[in-house]
């Protein structure tokens, strides 16, 4: 049983790498290949909400830029894209004669793969630090994060000439080691590099938690004050956090733009960024496989609801925030874990027995046990 | 010179329909510690009760249309009061003291509601009442049957899904029938006639024209924030509510009803927002999605503002109003024509509505720098602050 239990990841892990791209179509794969990506924000809004208690709602800011990094790349590598001037062709739709001196560096590939990351990261830190240094918290923090994505969003729409504008950029007819990105045998094996990089943010994200670190983000999450009275500054704690929270989002975001073929300023709504707490509280915020469950649990529901009855999906996510904020705090991950489940089961009267008092004292094996330890244990 | 002044009139007129809906949005926030995302969704539902106000009184023609705004103002704030005092008695006293909660939950009803808007019609709305009064018998026979049995609560939802369930159907049912199927307002947006004594120019100042509208929206405004300052510092309810901001366990003690109180005052924000919406309708055409384009606004308001303070509110307001329509517009660079090269530039790439937001942003990042809790903070001796 304790071997098939530490196996299970990694039973888990082959199914998603090998097995799923067989049963699946090239459709459903590249679906779940999104999920998944998804999954890798949920885990970062997981970090800073679920452990430190910081909602952020505007994590579509790191998430779009991450994306908009690499379309970038995709874009400026590939030829059949160049218009006259050997720069992408929406460049020439707006007069633009040369490369924006910002997006030179993304002709190279390993400044983008640096870049993906490291710019969402550098921007949450500014963001974070001239935030949190003024102990700026609580909802405060929230809806200062959610004009933050507001500008961004403002922003990116309306600079058509540096960024395309409203229409972003298309990656699903880039190219990249000579295939379109849009083509199925790429697109499994973005599926799979997205398999095996959720399980990296999830060590992440676990380092982070664990240890001396971990609990003092979850002491600022439960009580600030008293953390700050003890004699830590919660700043640094917060900004660091924050900005892996960011690093983990532009990672997500670029994964989720090369399989989904687009990236826009839509990345950056408010409604996208509110959807991504609620993927955490369903599944379960304060765990980390909570989040994961919770991402491809909500966004296989939205899915489903879209395909059949698309005006019903604002009513049902609706419905799913206030039931889940009311009545499952925990999410579904948190509630099997503290037992909710078998209250369940208890309530319809199919409890399972456990050893109460009277009965733990008559059982001859702990009389005898009892008896041989002489009365040192209490039970 | 007039254009400016004709840009400074229009950001008041935008900034006090921002006050309107940011001053109910920082009352209630001072009070419970809670930010409504619905608020903006509350001046949708002002623009859309006007609107209906308006398709009743038109058939009457002649002199009783020309007087159906002021009862769309009443009416607006009444129904968007109601819906607001129901929220709160309903959902946010669920959720008392987990701000953050509170704040994902009401984005959930902004989101019910937009998609309610956007799809009512009368077999939905059928359908939705047929459900509420089957789950309510439901649940209240079910609650005599089993009392105190530890499986109540779990049969309780199991017959509201249910109720929901057979309330879906008879609305799918009642759908065959054409005249109940078309949705009252759709996706698109709507459109609001302004009687004739609004439309059109109120004289003229220094040669300078007084649109009609814009200085009855912030007449209108002037005389709403002056109801709630004097309902807030004269009336028994003001003071209650102001004791309660203040400290609420004290105020608990002596005998003050706090959730009362929070009922009222969640009522009087949202009814607020409602007048603000209603106001909305006269600036454009409004659709289900109004809500979002005003509640970032709000919340910056809210932040430069500070919470506990009318007057912070205010000038926050007419401050973003200003700035978003004067920098916005580009008229600046109309006025001033000979400004040096750089300062040109920086004027002319902040120079559109969407980019005088980002420069409002960075403004108030940059505010908040030298003090962190508003222009006027609440002044206490709590360590929080």
């Amino acid at each position: 049983m304790k071997l098939l239990r530490s196996l299970f990841p990694w039973i888990l892990l082959a199914v998603a790498l090998f097995i799923l791209p067989i049963i699946l179509d090239d459709f459903r794969l590249n679906l779940f290949g999104r999920y998944f990506s998804l999954a890798i924000t949920a885990l970062a809004i997981d970090l800073i909400w679920g452990y430190t208690g910081l909602l952020s709602l505007g994590q579509g800011i790191f998430f779009a830029l991450g994306g908009y990094a690499v379309a970038m790349y995709l874009m400026l590598n590939t030829p059949s894209e160049a218009g006259g001037n050997g720069i992408p062709k929406f460049f020439e739709n707006y007069g633009v004669a040369e490369l924006p001196f910002f997006w030179q560096p993304f002709w190279s590939p390993v400044v983008t793969l640096i870049a993906l990351w490291l710019i969402p990261a550098i921007i949450a830190g500014l963001v974070g630090y001239l935030i949190f240094r003024n102990r700026i918290k609580g909802v405060y923090f929230s809806i200062i994060t959610q004009a933050a994505l507001m500008v961004f969003y403002h922003f990116f729409n309306g600079q058509q000439k540096l960024i395309n504008g409203t229409n972003g950029l298309k990656t699903s007819t880039t190219e990249l080691f000579g295939q379109l990105v849009g083509s199925p045998s790429l697109q499994e094996w973005l599926y799979r590099l997205t398999v095996v990089l959720l399980p990296v943010a999830f060590l992440i994200c676990r380092y982070f938690t664990s240890g001396r670190f971990g609990d003092a983000l979850i002491a600022i999450r439960d009580d600030e004050l008293r953390l700050r009275f003890t004699g830590y500054n919660p700043v640094p704690f917060k900004t660091i956090v924050f900005i892996v929270a960011g690093a983990l989002c532009g990672i997500s975001g670029a994964l989720y733009t090369v399989q989904s073929g687009i990236v826009s300023p839509q990345y950056m709504t408010i409604s996208m960024s509110i959807e991504m707490v609620i993927w955490v509280a369903v599944g379960g915020r304060g765990t980390l496989i909570g989040p994961i469950i919770g991402a491809v649990l909500v966004n296989y529901l939205r899915s489903l609801v879209s395909e059949a009855l698309p005006e019903m999906w604002l009513f049902v996510q609706g419905a799913l925030f206030i039931f889940v904020v009311v009545l499952m705090p925990d999410g579904i991950y948190g509630w099997f874990k503290n037992g909710g489940f078998s209250r369940l089961l208890a309530a319809f009267g199919f409890a399972t027995k456990t050893a109460t008092y009277p009965q733990l004292d008559q059982d001859p094996g702990v009389l005898e046990e009892m008896s041989s330890t002489s009365g040192t244990k209490k039970l | 010179m007039e254009l400016f002044f004709s840009q400074l009139l229009d950001g008041l007129s935008i900034g006090s329909v921002l006050l309107l809906a940011a001053t109910g949005l920082a009352i209630v926030f001072g009070l419970m510690g809670v930010i409504n995302l619905a608020h903006g969704e509350f001046l949708m539902l002002g623009a859309y009760v006007t609107f209906v106000v308006q398709g009743i009184f038109k058939p009457m023609g002649g002199i009783l249309f020309e007087l159906y705004f002021p009862i769309a103002l009443v009416a607006s704030f009444v129904v968007t009061a109601l819906v607001g005092a129901l929220l709160e008695r309903t959902l946010i006293r669920q959720l008392y003291g987990r701000p953050l909660e509170t704040l994902l939950a009401t984005w959930g009803v902004s989101l019910v509601l937009i998609q309610l808007v956007r799809s009512v019609s009368t077999a939905m709305l059928i359908g939705i009442l047929v459900a509420i009064a089957l789950g309510w018998f439901a649940a209240k026979m079910l609650r005599t049957r089993f009392e105190e049995k530890l499986f109540l609560p779990y049969i309780v939802g199991l017959s509201w899904i249910g109720s929901s369930l057979i309330g879906i159907a008879f609305a799918s049912w009642l759908s065959n029938i054409r005249p109940l199927a078309s949705a009252w307002f759709g996706p698109r947006n709507i459109d609001v006639t302004a009687p004739k004594w609004l439309q059109g120019s109120w004289g003229k100042i220094a040669g300078i024209e007084l649109p009609g509208i814009r200085i009855f929206i912030i007449l209108l405004s002037a005389i709403l924030l002056l109801a709630t300052f004097w309902f807030l510092n004269k009336s028994v309810w003001g003071l209650r509510m102001r004791a309660v901001t203040q400290n609420r366990q004290m105020s608990n003690c002596l005998g003050i009803p706090t959730d009362k109180v929070d009922c009222i005052t969640f009522a009087l924000g949202s009814g607020l927002a409602g007048v603000a919406g209603a106001a909305i309708t006269l600036l454009g055409s409004v659709g289900p999605n109004l809500g979002a384009a005003y509640i970032v606004s709000c919340f910056m308001v809210i932040v430069l503002g500070g919470v506990g303070n009318l007057l912070g509110t205010v000038l926050a307001s007419f401050l973003l109003g200003i700035i978003q329509s004067v920098i916005g517009s580009g008229s600046l660079l109309i006025v001033f024509p000979n400004l040096p090269g750089s300062v040109k530039g920086f004027v002319e790439f902040f120079a559109t509505t969407s980019m005088s937001l980002v420069l409002v942003f960075i403004f108030i990042i940059a505010f908040l720098q030298f003090r962190p809790n508003g222009m006027f903070p609440q002044k206490g001796r709590s360590v929080e602050n």
